[in-house]
């Protein structure tokens, strides 16, 4: 399961606990996200600007 | 004084000692005026002492303001963290929001028991409503934040001007389309602020309600459930001014309605200001540019800043919109507002004056240098604007290259 960061505010986007506020669940793969995913905390920064931070 | 220890990439140890940490008191006590004005009325029976905090508001602060100037200084980057992590700012937002509530309580209470003519009864219905704008930033700032507990806080402060979608259509809508055509958020060239008004109020409901409702219908729920963020907020202010209504009776409900719309005419004077005419251009790619400091409106005015969390240090809070108000930096070569917030909302209610000063500002700034293509221009003015400045000595000295 890999972890994805946001560049600006460090918001960590961890598949294996998706984002359940958001309406990820458990399990969704980063790259399943849509394609206009916006950071849920500084919305300033998009999918494509996300870093992977590690794997486990 | 606290003063903070750091060390540099270099091992150098450096320290900063805030010099404004005990001055953002003024931010959660600034609105406690509207009381100041009714004690008065209290123990002189004079009436027109309701409406001192417009003294206060539109002449005293603006005059502060010119007389102060600037404040340019910046705590160092070594240092943001602690200055993050120093729980004693936070706790000023939190302490603002009880302030609110009883600004508005005190007030209805006033305007509920005694026996005001008409001009006393509008006036301090506009002043509380002026105060509850400033709510509206203190729920700006702790809607920004991560924790469970400054977002419920924000929720409440905003429900006191019945003003809950602000959190959503703020953060996820206008941080994200902000100097952009796309954005009701973002004042264009050529716009009066009525005009302004009248498409911000409406779209920041519509907005806000599709992004929570695309939340929502991700998270398999309907519009109309408990999770809803807007109408948590929403039924705060519904128990809060539906008690006023109830103790003090249906005389009240002109005092709110009165309140309330000018709470958020409070945030449209801000939100006019803030952008006026910035455009992020678009890329290769067809997206926006990334928002820069430059495309905000900036003001380092130092009591104006002091009353409104900072607020206007807008150009770092839109490049680093979670970074926390004592940690707001300053960059050289911004576009800069010519007062404070509040002398500034004056300047933007005459429009004719405020088209005046910076639509000239606005050409003269050095990402944009007269190129009318760099410019967020009002649709139906773009003709009447093109033909004013098409031969500026900027463009002139362009073409000639």
């Amino acid at each position: 399961m890999l972890k994805h960061q946001c560049p600006e505010c460090s918001y960590i986007y961890d598949a294996k606990i998706g984002d359940q506020f958001e309406g990820y669940p458990p399990g969704r793969l980063f790259s399943d996200l849509p394609d206009d995913f916006t950071c849920p905390d500084c919305a300033v920064r998009f999918k494509i600007d996300f870093i992977e931070v590690s794997s486990a | 004084m606290k003063t903070y220890h750091a060390y540099t990439k270099s091992g150098a140890e450096i320290s900063y000692t805030d010099k404004k940490r005990w001055f953002w008191l003024l931010s959660s006590f600034f609105p406690l005026q509207a009381l100041i004005g009714i004690y008065f009325h209290h123990i002189t029976d004079n009436q027109l002492w309701l409406l001192l905090p417009f003294i206060i508001i539109y002449i005293l602060a603006p005059l502060i303001d010119y007389i102060l100037k600037e404040d340019v200084s910046n705590p160092p980057d070594e240092i943001s963290l602690a200055l993050d992590a120093d729980r004693y700012y936070r706790a000023l937002t939190y302490l603002a929001v009880p302030i609110h509530t009883l600004s508005l309580l005190v007030v209805a209470w006033w305007i509920g028991t005694q026996n005001l003519d008409w001009w006393a009864y509008l006036g301090l219905s506009i002043i509380a409503g002026i105060v509850s704008g400033l709510g509206i930033n203190t729920g700006h700032e702790l809607g920004h934040k991560r924790t469970n507990l400054e977002k419920n806080l924000a929720k409440f402060v905003l429900a006191i001007p019945f003003y809950g979608h602000f959190t959503i259509d703020h953060n996820q809508g206008h941080h994200r389309d902000v100097a952009t055509p796309d954005d009701a958020s973002s004042s264009r060239m050529g716009e009066n602020f009525y005009q302004f008004l009248y498409r911000e109020i409406p779209s920041a409901v519509t907005r806000s309600f599709q992004i929570e409702t695309q939340r929502l219908s991700r998270r398999n729920q309907n519009f109309f459930c408990l999770n809803n963020q807007i109408l948590q907020s929403y039924a705060i202010s519904i128990a809060l001014q539906g008690s006023i209504v109830i103790i003090f009776g249906l005389e009240m409900l002109p005092f709110l309605v009165i309140h309330n719309a000018f709470a958020w005419f409070q945030l449209s004077s801000a939100n006019y200001i803030e952008h006026y005419g910035l455009l992020r251009l678009k890329e290769k790619s067809g997206h926006y540019e990334r928002c820069k400091p430059h495309h905000s409106w900036n003001s380092n005015h130092i009591f104006s800043n002091l009353v409104f969390f900072h607020l206007q240090r807008h150009s770092d809070h839109h490049t680093h919109p979670t970074r926390r108000y004592q940690s707001l930096k300053h960059y050289e070569d911004l576009p800069s507002l010519p007062n404070g917030y509040l002398g500034c909302y004056l300047i933007a209610y005459l429009p004719w004056l405020w088209f005046y000063i910076m639509d000239k500002r606005l050409l003269q700034l050095n990402h944009i240098k007269g190129d009318l293509t760099k410019i967020n221009i009002h649709p139906q003015k773009k003709i009447f604007l093109l033909d004013k400045y098409r031969h500026n000595e900027y463009q002139e000295a362009q073409e000639s290259c």
